[in-house]
């Protein structure tokens, strides 16, 4: 479904991606591991269209895709939840769902809004609250919902599950779950490398901007060097 | 007198407050501010002078034409002064100031090169007319300015805050980044919030001319600063701030007058903004965090 193929990403002259490639097929969940300042963050602004790779491939549904801006990879069905969240905070948790229907012209927003309300009940809860109001776990969902309301085909989540209390943590990573079970294909970006693997089909591992390991998500998570360096023991 | 005074007031504040507007609206998308937004506002009524005494056409015509020219002008202003600016490395956060400082002397030139220095008349056919009610006069001009400004303040509050557009304009305030991931064209809506505010400053300058009956090149430095004035009174980006801010302004102005220091007429305006801002740093609808900024 998307294919990335060895980018080159750099802020300035400071080049931040080393020939990264990645692929994630139709249906799965692919992650993402890597230390602070691995590239991750960077990997998943270049794919969404935020940062320009200065020079590779990324294609999505079979298509050319490099180089084009955010709303044109969302209106081709990739949606993002970033590192931070980019909650609306001056904005009610309403519109910030709304917002993310933006570029939905069909009848069936309504519907969808209450669905996603359905499964985040505390956003029915805080619906006319300000986005800024709420708890980090709170934007966290919906963050979420919100890409969800545009009915992504690709759904990006960049650490969805940092400064989370464990219970929550919890319940962010069963949502993953269920969302992939609905069929949305997940790239998924986490420091919580052993959660993250036990979800995942395949990951990545990245390095100073390199890819230095790749695999099915079972096979890393019994491998000597990746148990060493990302799951503690 | 007072209740006279009280009336200009809110005529001369309403129609600050349509400037500030525009001001607000760019600064609250670009994080900049639009120091040719007064000089954009002085086209509006030259629109106005042209079409009213030059054309002898009538005030809707003039309105029109101010809101075509000045959103020509917005267009421009963004494609040629400011797009060129943004994201590059290396330009400085300064940058595009010094271009909008720069776009307004050339404009202020240009109206010197069309228009003539000095100041131009404006009528209006209603210019003269006015009615009592008991011993307060009130002029129809005052009327008509007071509706319109009125009607661009709701109409702008109602397509801010219920349509698809309005919202997207208030997500690219909050964040570009955020508003783009969400679909939000930001290029395209940038081009259209220059384009809004732009408009807004040239019906302000029509306003301007019907109040004052005259229109100078030079007057869009002082409505450019007193703007900039009234945003930081209301808060940066604040829409409500904005109204709130200018029509203080406006009253201020014209009851120092009342008390009869005309003279100082500015200064204590500015001297109670001074005052307000010692109380509130953020401004009267700014939030404190937004301060620090
Ligand atoms: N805006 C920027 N300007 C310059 N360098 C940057 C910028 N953002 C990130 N970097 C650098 O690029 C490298 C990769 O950063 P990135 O944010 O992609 O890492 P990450 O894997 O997401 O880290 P984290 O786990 O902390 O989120 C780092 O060395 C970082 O310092
Ligand atoms: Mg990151």
């Amino acid at each position: 479904m998307l294919s990335v193929k060895n980018i080159n990403t750099y802020y300035g002259n400071i080049q931040a991606l080393k020939n990264v490639s990645i692929d994630v097929p139709e249906g799965s969940i692919v992650t993402i591991l890597g230390a602070n300042g691995a590239g991750k963050t960077t990997t998943m602004k270049s794919i969404a269209g935020l940062l320009k790779p200065r020079d590779g491939k990324i294609e999505f549904l079979g298509q050319d895709v490099t180089g084009k801006t955010p709303d044109q990879m969302l209106s081709r069905g990739l949606a993002l939840v970033p590192e931070g969240r980019a909650i609306l905070s001056g904005m009610s948790v309403l519109e910030n769902l709304e917002m993310g229907a933006f570029q939905r012209r069909d009848k069936e927003v309504k519907q969808d809004l209450e669905k996603v309300m359905d499964r985040f009940p505390i956003l029915r809860e805080r619906r006319s609250q300000l986005g800024g109001t709420l708890s980090g776990g709170q934007q966290q969902m919906l963050s979420i919902a919100r890409a969800l309301m545009s009915r992504p085909k690709l759904l990006l989540l960049d650490e969805p599950s940092m400064g989370l209390a464990p219970l929550i943590v919890q319940d962010i990573f069963r949502i993953i779950q269920e969302i992939n079970a609905d069929g949305t294909t997940v790239l998924l970006v986490e420091q919580n490398a052993r959660q993250a693997l036990k979800i995942a089909h395949h990951a990545y591992v990245l390095e100073t901007g390199k890819v230095v390991k790749s695999g099915p998500a079972q096979e890393l998570l019994h491998d000597p060097s990746i148990k060493e360096a990302y799951l503690g023991h | 007198m007072i209740l006279e005074q009280l009336i200009n007031g809110i005529t001369l504040g309403s129609i600050y407050a349509i400037v500030a507007l525009g001001y607000t609206l760019v600064f609250g998308v670009l994080d900049i501010l639009n120091m040719a937004h007064g000089e954009i506002f002085m086209f509006g009524a030259f629109m106005g002078v042209l079409v009213t005494n030059t054309l002898k056409l009538p005030l809707i015509v003039a309105f029109l034409v101010a809101i075509g020219v000045t959103a020509i002008l917005g267009f421009l202003l963004e494609t040629l002064a400011l797009r060129p600016l943004r994201g590059k490395k290396g330009v400085s956060h300064l940058a595009p100031l010094i271009s909008t400082i720069g776009v307004s002397i050339f404009l202020e030139n240009l109206a010197h090169h069309f228009f003539g220095a000095g100041n131009h008349p404006f009528r209006t056919s209603f210019s003269e007319m006015s009615f009592q009610i008991g011993t307060v006069t009130v002029y129809a001009v005052q009327i008509v300015i007071f509706v319109i400004a009125v009607l661009l303040m709701v109409g702008l509050s109602f397509w801010l805050s219920k349509t698809k557009a309005g919202k997207a304009l208030r997500a690219c305030a909050e964040s570009l980044e955020a508003a783009s991931i969400l679909g939000v064209n930001t290029k395209k809506m940038i081009t259209t919030t220059v384009i809004i505010a732009s408009v807004m400053g040239g019906i302000a300058g029509v306003l301007v001319g019907m109040a004052f009956n005259s229109v100078s090149p030079q007057m869009g430095l002082s409505m450019g600063l007193k703007g900039l004035a009234i945003i930081i009174l209301g808060g940066m980006g604040n829409v409500k701030g904005a109204m709130a801010g200018g029509l203080i302004l406006g009253l201020a102005e014209t009851l120092v007058v009342v008390f009869g220091e005309s003279g100082y007429r500015d200064a204590i305006a500015f001297a109670l903004i001074i005052i307000i801002l010692l109380v509130r740093p953020q401004g009267l609808f700014g939030k404190a965090s937004e301060a620090r900024r």
